[in-house]
C-alpha cells in the first residue's frame, strides 16, 4: 500500500505538493434476531485521496477504488481542482519532525484467524444470555458482533512514509425490558482488539440492567441539582469540548476557548489531556493523519487553557509547529484538527462513593439529541436524560423525558468532583464520573 | 443520459444472480453504483479547497430463510461480481443448493420530475463563485457577524438492481445543495445560525435559490439569537412554523412506522393499525415521488417504484412503511421504503419525504389564541427511542409567545416528549404548509429526506431551558 501511495506522489509536477492517502480494510458484521442469523455481512473497502497544493491553492480529490486509471483520474481530479481555492501562503503538507514515534500494540493477527462459526456463536450467545439474564426481559432489540481490521499508508513530496494498522471487534446488544405498554431499553457493549479479550458478562450485565432499573420511570419535576454523569454520558461531553480545543475552530472563531490561553477556564483539579500514545485508548495511533508521531498534548493543566490541538496548516497559521493533532475521516476528507485519546486526569473515587458523598441529584445514564441540543460555538447544550435519582446517597427512582440544560462554559467551573473510574472508550474521549453541580433540570 | 459507469451486461447479472443462488438461496439481489460527488467549501473568507469524489462498487445479497448474507465490492468485472455473489451465498448457506436460472426483464421507471442541468456539466468555477457570493452576502448582514463558512455539494448517483425474481431496473439521481453557517458575537458570547436548502435537481437550483439570500437568512438567524434570553424550562404549549417542525412527526412516529423497527417489537406503534394514535387533525404522509424534495427517487434502493403512502389519516393509523424482505414475510408488496447509503450497505426501511397535510386553520390565529408558549422558526434535527417511544428535537430559532404575540428570541434548547402522547396533543393545524431538508441517521447509514408540515400547535411539551417556565 506504500508503494502505491509512493507512486501516485512521485507523479508530483515540478512546482506541485502532493500527498496520498490510501486505506484499506475487512469487516464482518454479524446481527442476530431471535435466535436466527439475520444479516452476516463481509466487505472489502479501499480507497485513496490525493491532495494537491499548487501555487498556494489546494485541491482534493479520492475514489473508492485503487485501479490504475480510477487512481490517475483521482489525481487529476485533485490537481484540477487546486486551480479554484484561494491563495493562502500558510497551505503546505507536514514534514518529517524528528519526533520518534512510540510502539502500540494496535493490531493482532489473530483477528484474522477467529473463525467464523465463533463470530456467529459469539453473537447467538450474547442474544441468549440477555434474554436469559432478568425476568423483565422482553426481547433483545438487537446483537451483534462486528470486527474490522484497517490499514491506511501516507506518502507525500514533503517526505512522509508511514504506515499504521489496527484490528478491533465488538459485540453490542439493546434489551427492552417491561411488560404491556411500558418498554424501557438498555445498551451494553465491549471493545478489544482481538475477540479473546471481549467481556460478554460485562455486555450482557450492562444492557439487562439498565434496562430494566428504567422500569417504572416517570417524568420528574423541574428544578436545579446536582448531575452524576455516568461515564459514556461523560465522554460524550469531552468530545463537545473537544472541538473547542481544536485550533481550526479556534481561528476560524468557532471555539468557546479562543483568546483564553493562560487563563482559568475551569476547576483547579481539572487537567485535560490529549495523547493518542496511550496504550489503553481506541484512538490511539503511531501516527497523526499527516504522518507525524502522536504525541502528548496538555491542553488544559490545573484549570488554566494551556494549547490547543495543531496540524500542519493551523501550525502555521499560528506560528508554530503542528503537535500531530490531525485528524480525517479516512480517505474521503482533507485533514482537520482534534483529538483522538482526549481524557480528564481521573480522580480517586468510585462512582458509589460520589453519590454517598455528594447526598442527592440525577445520576445520568443516558443521553439523546446531543447533536441537536448542544452548541459548540456558544457553548449552549439542553440534551435529554433518562436515569436514576439520587437520595441519601444512594440511587433512588428512574426518570425519564427531561432534559439538562446549561453552557460548556459553566459546567468546567460547576464541576464538583471527577470519578476514578476511567474507562477508554470508541469515540475518541474517555469516560469517568462527572459530578456537576447547580444543573437545570427540566420535567413536568 | 449515459450509463458509462454501469456498463454491466445483463447476461453478466444473470449469472452472478444464478452463483449467488447456488447455496440454496431464496432470494439474491445485485446492487451496483457509480456516484460522483464534488463540493466545494468555503471558510474564513477563503475558498478552501474543491474536492471530486468517485464511489462505484456493487453490493449483492443472499436471503435464505431468516438470513441475509450480504458482500460488496468496488470490482465491477465478472470475476469481482462472482466473487462478492460467493461470499454473500456463503454467508447465507444452507443444506439445499443446486441451479436456478433468473430470467431478468428490464423494468422502465417513470421519473418524478426532470433534471435539467447536470452538475458535471457545471463548470467548477460557477461553483466556487456561489460561496463567494454567499460570504459577501453574509458579511454584510451586519458588523457581529464574525464567521461564514458555505459549502456547496452535489452527487449525481447512478444505480442498477436486479433480482432473483427477473426484476433489472436502473435510476440516475442528482442532488444538489447550498449550506451556510454564520457566527456573529455580541456581549452575550457567540451564537449561530444555518441555513441549508437542498433539492434532488441539478445546477438549476440556483434558479429558484440565490445564495445570497440564503447567506443573509443564516446570517439573520446568528444576529436575532444574539438577542435570545435563556429558554424556559418545563411544561409549555408549542407552537411549529410551517416546514420547521416536520423533523417532530419524523421522530414522534415516522420512525416507529418502519416496518423492520415494528417486527422487532421496537415500536410503541406495534400493532396498532387501525386504532386512534394521533389527534383528528392529523393526517401523515411519506411520498418519495413528491418532485424535487430531498427524499424523492424514481426506485428505491431495491429496485421498487416510490409511491405516495398514507400513514395517519384523521389520527387513525393506516399503515406502516416496508422494504422488500419485510413486506415479503407480511405477504404483501413493498412500499417503496427500501434505502441504502451506498453499496457498502444493506438495505432497511427508510423514510422519504414525510409530511402532515394542512389543515383548515389561519396561521396566525394559532399563535394569537396561544396565551403563553413557544414559537418555533427553525429545527436543528432529532432523536427517537422508538421502542420507548420517548424522542427529542433542538430548536435553533424560536420565540416566546406571551399574551398571543411573539415576543423575544430564545436561546437554543432541546425539546423532549413522548411519540404516541405529543400526537394526541396536537389541537391546532394551519393552512399553510413548507418542506425542510435533511439526512436522517439510522443503524450507521445517513439517507437524504425531507419532512414537511403546515404551522402547529403542541398543546403541551417539556422544554428545556435554563429559565423558569
Amino acid at each position: 500500500m506504500l508503494e502505491l501511495a509512493e507512486r501516485i506522489a512521485e507523479r508530483a509536477q515540478p512546482g506541485e505538493q502532493v500527498e496520498v492517502y490510501v486505506g484499506r480494510s475487512h469487516q464482518t458484521d454479524v446481527k442476530v434476531f431471535d435466535g436466527d442469523v439475520e444479516s452476516f455481512s463481509s466487505a472489502d473497502t479501499q480507497g485513496v485521496g490525493v491532495r494537491v497544493i499548487r501555487d498556494g491553492r489546494q485541491g482534493f480529490a479520492y475514489a473508492a477504488s485503487l485501479e490504475d486509471d480510477v487512481v490517475a483520474e483521482t489525481l487529476a481530479e485533485a490537481r484540477d481542482n487546486a486551480g479554484f481555492g484561494t491563495v493562502d501562503e500558510f497551505l503546505g503538507l507536514a514534514t518529517p519532525d524528528g519526533v520518534e514515534p512510540v510502539d502500540l500494540d494496535l493490531f493482532r493477527p489473530e483477528l484474522a484467524r477467529f473463525p467464523t462459526e465463533r463470530k456467529i456463536e459469539m453473537a447467538l450467545e450474547l442474544e441468549r444470555a440477555v434474554r436469559a439474564a432478568d425476568s423483565r426481559i422482553r426481547g433483545v432489540e438487537s446483537a451483534e458482533y462486528g470486527d474490522s481490521v484497517s490499514e491506511s499508508a501516507i506518502a507525500s513530496t514533503g517526505g512522509i512514509r508511514t504506515t499504521t494498522r489496527r484490528s478491533s471487534c465488538s459485540i453490542v446488544a439493546s434489551a427492552m425490558a417491561g411488560e404491556g405498554t411500558e418498554t424501557q431499553t438498555g445498551t451494553g457493549y465491549s471493545v478489544a482488539r482481538t475477540p479473546e479479550d471481549l467481556d460478554m458478562a460485562k455486555a450482557v450485565k450492562d444492557a439487562a440492567e439498565k434496562a430494566t432499573r428504567m422500569l417504572g420511570a416517570r417524568k420528574p419535576s423541574s428544578r436545579r441539582l446536582t448531575v452524576f454523569l455516568d461515564p459514556p454520558v461523560a465522554s460524550s461531553f469531552l468530545g463537545l469540548l473537544a472541538s473547542g480545543l481544536s485550533a481550526s475552530s479556534v481561528i476560524k472563531g468557532r471555539s468557546l476557548f479562543a483568546g483564553r490561553e493562560d487563563e482559568a477556564v475551569a476547576v483547579p483539579f481539572l487537567t485535560m489531556v490529549d495523547d493518542p500514545t496511550e496504550p489503553e485508548a481506541w484512538g490511539s495511533s503511531r501516527y497523526d493523519a499527516e504522518g507525524l508521531a502522536s504525541r502528548r498534548n496538555v491542553l488544559i493543566e490545573n484549570g488554566v487553557l494551556r494549547g490547543f490541538l495543531h496540524n500542519t496548516y493551523t501550525g502555521r497559521r499560528c506560528g508554530q509547529p503542528s503537535n500531530a493533532s490531525a485528524v480525517r475521516g479516512g480517505y474521503r476528507s482533507t485533514p482537520g484538527a482534534g483529538s483522538r485519546a482526549l481524557s480528564v486526569t481521573p480522580g480517586d473515587r468510585s462512582q458509589e462513593q460520589l453519590l454517598a458523598d455528594a447526598g442527592d441529584g440525577l445520576l445520568v445514564q443516558s443521553v439523546t439529541g446531543l447533536h441537536s441540543g448542544a452548541n459548540p460555538v456558544s457553548g449552549d447544550f439542553s440534551v435529554g436524560v433518562s436515569g436514576l435519582m439520587v437520595r441519601d446517597g444512594a440511587t433512588a427512582e428512574p426518570i425519564r423525558e427531561a432534559t439538562i440544560a446549561s453552557t460548556l462554559q459553566r459546567m468546567l467551573l460547576d464541576l464538583l468532583a471527577i470519578g476514578g473510574d476511567r474507562e477508554w472508550l470508541p469515540g475518541g474521549a474517555a469516560g469517568m464520573t462527572l459530578v456537576i453541580g447547580d444543573v437545570q433540570l427540566s420535567g413536568s | 443520459m449515459t450509463d458509462a459507469g454501469l456498463m454491466i451486461d445483463d447476461a453478466v447479472v444473470q449469472r452472478v444472480l444464478a452463483a449467488a443462488l447456488r447455496t440454496g438461496g431464496d432470494f439474491a439481489e445485485v446492487f451496483a453504483e457509480d456516484r460522483r460527488s464534488s463540493s466545494a467549501r468555503l471558510d474564513d473568507g477563503k475558498i478552501e479547497e474543491l474536492t471530486s469524489g468517485r464511489d462505484r462498487g456493487a453490493g449483492i445479497r443472499v436471503v435464505r430463510g431468516e438470513t441475509t448474507g450480504f458482500a460488496h465490492t468496488s470490482d465491477l468485472t465478472e470475476e469481482g461480481l462472482r466473487a462478492a455473489a460467493d461470499a454473500a451465498a456463503v454467508a447465507a448457506r444452507g443444506g439445499g443448493g443446486g441451479v436456478r436460472e433468473v430470467a431478468l426483464t428490464r423494468q422502465e421507471n417513470r421519473q418524478p420530475h426532470e433534471v435539467r442541468v447536470l452538475p458535471e456539466d457545471v463548470a467548477k468555477a460557477r461553483k466556487a463563485e456561489l460561496l463567494l457570493r454567499a460570504d459577501d452576502a453574509a458579511r454584510s448582514a451586519g458588523g457581529a457577524v464574525r464567521q461564514v463558512g458555505a459549502t456547496y455539494a452535489d452527487s449525481h448517483r447512478r444505480i442498477l438492481v436486479a433480482n432473483s425474481d427477473g426484476l433489472l431496473t436502473s435510476d440516475d439521481q442528482v442532488r444538489t445543495r447550498l449550506m451556510v453557517s454564520c457566527v456573529a458575537s455580541g456581549d452575550t458570547g457567540m451564537q449561530t445560525g444555518f441555513e441549508a436548502p437542498g433539492r434532488t435537481v441539478g445546477f438549476e437550483l440556483f434558479d429558484e435559490v440565490d445564495p445570497a439570500d440564503i447567506a443573509r437568512e443564516a446570517a439573520r438567524r446568528a444576529l436575532e439569537m444574539l438577542k435570545a434570553r435563556p429558554a424556559p424550562s418545563g411544561t409549555l404549549p408549542v407552537v411549529l412554523k410551517r416546514g420547521a417542525g416536520g423533523v417532530l412527526f419524523h421522530e414522534a412516529c415516522g420512525h416507529g412506522l418502519e416496518a423492520d423497527l415494528v417486527g422487532r417489537d421496537a415500536s410503541v406503534f406495534r400493532d396498532r393499525v387501525g386504532q386512534q394514535v394521533a389527534s383528528p387533525l392529523v393526517n401523515l404522509v411519506d411520498d418519495g415521488t413528491y418532485a424535487r424534495e430531498w427524499g424523492t427517487y424514481a426506485i428505491d434502493d431495491e429496485g421498487h417504484a416510490a409511491q405516495r403512502n398514507s400513514l395517519i389519516e384523521n389520527g387513525e393509523l393506516t399503515d406502516y412503511m416496508w422494504d422488500h424482505l419485510r413486506a415479503r414475510k407480511a405477504g404483501r408488496q413493498s412500499s417503496g421504503n427500501g434505502r441504502r447509503q451506498s453499496y457498502h450497505h444493506l438495505p432497511m426501511v427508510r423514510m422519504t419525504n414525510t409530511y402532515v397535510l394542512a389543515g383548515e386553520e389561519d396561521p396566525d390565529e394559532i399563535i394569537r389564541q396561544t396565551p403563553h408558549g413557544i414559537y418555533c422558526v427553525q429545527l436543528g434535527g432529532g432523536q427517537v427511542n422508538t421502542a420507548t417511544g420517548d424522542f427529542v428535537f433542538g430548536i435553533t430559532e424560536a420565540y416566546m409567545i406571551e399574551n398571543g404575540e411573539i415576543t423575544h428570541p430564545i436561546r437554543a434548547a432541546n425539546l423532549i416528549g413522548n411519540g404516541p402522547e405529543v400526537l394526541q396533543a396536537i389541537d391546532a393545524v394551519g393552512n399553510d404548509f413548507d418542506t425542510w431538508t435533511g439526512t436522517c441517521g439510522k443503524d450507521g447509514q445517513g439517507v437524504p429526506v425531507s419532512s414537511g408540515q403546515p404551522t402547529l400547535r403542541v398543546a403541551a411539551m417539556t422544554v428545556g431551558g435554563t429559565a423558569g417556565a
